[in-house]
């Protein structure tokens, strides 16, 4: 995710680079721009232009975007809980809408528990929240077909450790594009 | 508390594959415990060394138990090794109750002749006395067997020292990767040997009632299977690959059928697969979680996981189907029930003020035991003769197993070197 994340921002960043070449590396008359090349450029007084993240509207996939609702793909839960808390709502529709706008696109919610209690039952547990988060996302307009579930219990923690700080962050669904 | 290593001794100068790292320490309880003096056995005049030390297997065996007081060898008066050597004066004055001797040879062809006595030290007695002949590769085994012997003259009950563990080991791999192991070792933690290696999850080992099989669940394919796997052959088969949870595998006491947990019609229930007609036989019909199935000794009926009641508690059905009733009350979160080979009881995994503990269900009196005290326990597992319940748990950053025993007195540790390791499932009877 971390990855993805930074290669996201670099793609970003080129677009902008991009972006900056054409508008500011000519003048308007034509002439040969005796100027900066853009962002990161140094000219001979020392100067130096940088592009402000975040200020341009992002051209990529609108998965790729980094400051998108889109770009969140977990949903936590609470202890031995599976219904859906208030501020992973939007999460959950921005996902919906976006699958109901490309039918081809799919998705597998993989449930996950923290290490507490019994192995099996977490199992049951973690496939009872990426239910619920597929249930959701069904009445949204994702159709069924798009929405796989994997149950992995506490077998796959996010976060390795034995207290809360550890398990708040266990305690979740994925949601992982398989194709877009 | 005391504390003491059993098996610095076992671990010198043995040939043991490398997996073999399970040692054990008795954490607790040895207050009560009867005294026993075990001699090292004598080896018979030109034989080549054996690679097991016996006695200090036996020792081991017994101390692990909780019930018995080996004495350190250096402790010992004399070091007979046969009848007419012993001088019951000299055993009687250090207060031990019973005293076992013993001698092994060599017979060439690296087979060896083992042979023992228990006496009553006070009678001055011969209670039992055997001779094994082992191939050099089964004198371990041949020391639990001795072992098993001594412990039911001395108390009536079968022992299980001459019993295996499964178990399944998580450790890091290189880039980035986990390795997931299924180990089958005997029941003190040596001879550990990985029967499956993957890298995805394993988990749920269960032992088929004849020992010669485990049923567990993987995740190689990206989702849950469950698969049967001979482990003399170490060739298995796929029994369950429905969509969504295949879990939870339990063998029936006559081994002609299986419960297990699947998801495939919408939300877990328990299912009975039977291997003769490969017939499914769907038994809970709840939108609750049903899981971890466990048989009753007799095979009539099942406990399960369910929090049809809005936790998870454990509830018993007969096979056949019908009514569901509630076992355990106390507190918010019971799982993961197992009988005990009587039938009397239930180990189970208790939830309290946040702590996750190893407990004992007592169905006639409905009593509930804490046993353990820590903090992170889970997959409790009967011993085949029911004396200790083997399970993991939480220590330092890592996991390991432990065991207790049913009464809660003995507490002992079987610490592993590589990796965390978790859901132990002790083997039947061999």
């Amino acid at each position: 995710m971390n990855q993805w994340l930074t290669n996201s921002i670099a793609v970003a960043s080129l677009l902008l680079l991009v972006a900056c070449e054409g508008t500011l590396g000519t003048k308007s008359d034509g002439t040969a721009a005796n100027a900066d090349k853009g962002a990161g450029a140094t000219t001979s007084t020392g100067a130096e232009t940088k592009p402000l993240v975040g200020s341009a509207v992002f051209q990529g996939h609108p998965l790729d975007d980094p400051e998108g609702v889109l770009n969140a793909r977990v949903i936590y839960f609470d202890f031995d809980k599976s219904d859906i808390k208030k501020e992973f709502r939007a999460t959950i529709e921005a996902h919906a809408r976006y699958l109901a706008n490309n039918a081809s696109a799919t998705v597998v919610l993989e449930g996950h528990a923290d290490e507490r209690g019994s192995r099996e039952y977490n199992i049951a547990l973690s496939e009872r929240r990426a239910s619920g988060v597929r249930r959701q996302m069904v009445l949204l307009g994702a159709t069924e077909g798009q929405l796989q579930v994997v149950s992995y219990g506490e077998e796959r923690p996010a976060v390795q450790g034995h207290d809360e700080s550890a398990w708040q962050l266990n305690r979740r669904v994925e949601i992982n594009y398989q194709s877009r | 508390m005391i504390r003491i290593v059993l098996a610095i001794v076992l671990a010198v100068g043995l040939l043991r594959p490398a997996w073999a790292v399970l040692d054990i320490t008795v954490t607790q309880g040895l207050e009560g415990a009867l005294p026993v003096a075990v001699v090292p056995f004598l080896r018979v005049a030109g034989s080549t060394i054996p690679s097991v030390d016996l006695a200090a297997v036996i020792s081991s065996d017994l101390a692990r138990s909780g019930r018995f007081k080996p004495y350190p060898f250096p402790d010992l008066p004399a070091r007979p090794a046969r009848a007419e050597d012993i001088r019951f004066r000299d055993w009687r004055l250090l207060g031990s109750e019973y005293l076992v001797i013993g001698q092994i040879e060599a017979l060439g062809g690296n087979r060896y002749a083992t042979r023992f006595r228990l006496f009553d030290v006070f009678k001055g007695v011969q209670l039992s006395g055997f001779q094994f002949v082992t191939p050099a590769a089964g004198l371990r085994r041949t020391a639990h067997q001795i072992s098993d012997i001594i412990y039911r003259e001395l108390t009536g009950e079968p022992g299980a020292f001459n019993t295996r563990i499964a178990y399944v080991t998580e450790f890091a791999a290189a880039g980035n990767q986990r390795r997931y192991v299924l180990n089958v070792a005997d029941s003190d933690g040596h001879n550990a040997f990985p029967v499956l290696e993957s890298a995805e999850p394993l988990m749920s080992p269960a032992w088929s009632p004849d020992g010669s099989k485990l049923a567990y669940v993987s995740f190689e394919h990206k989702k849950p299977s469950i698969f049967v796997q001979d482990l003399a052959r170490g060739s298995r088969q796929r029994l369950s690959s429905f969509p969504g949870i295949n879990g939870a595998p339990a063998w029936s006491p006559d081994g002609t059928r299986m419960a297990l947990t699947l998801s495939k019609d919408g939300n877990p229930e328990i299912y009975i697969f039977h291997f003769a007609t490969g017939r499914w036989q769907r038994l809970t019909h709840n939108a609750g979680i049903d899981t971890e199935a466990a048989w009753a000794p007799d095979g009539k009926s099942l406990v399960f996981t369910s929090d049809r009641g809005g936790t998870p508690q454990i509830y018993q059905m007969p096979v056949s189907g019908g009514r569901a009733h509630r076992l355990s009350f106390e507190g918010r979160y019971n799982t993961r029930a197992s009988f005990s080979p009587d039938g009397k009881r239930l180990a189970l995994l208790h939830g309290t003020q946040g702590n996750f503990r190893i407990a004992v269900l007592e169905l006639e009196s409905q009593d509930l035991r804490v046993l353990s005290d820590s903090r992170l326990d889970e997959s409790p597992s009967f011993a085949p003769n029911g004396s200790m319940i083997l399970y993991a748990t939480v220590k330092g950053a890592g996991t390991i197993l432990a065991a207790v025993s049913v009464d809660g007195r003995v507490r002992q540790q079987l610490a592993i070197a590589k990796g965390g390791v978790r859901e132990p499932a002790w083997s039947p009877f061999q």
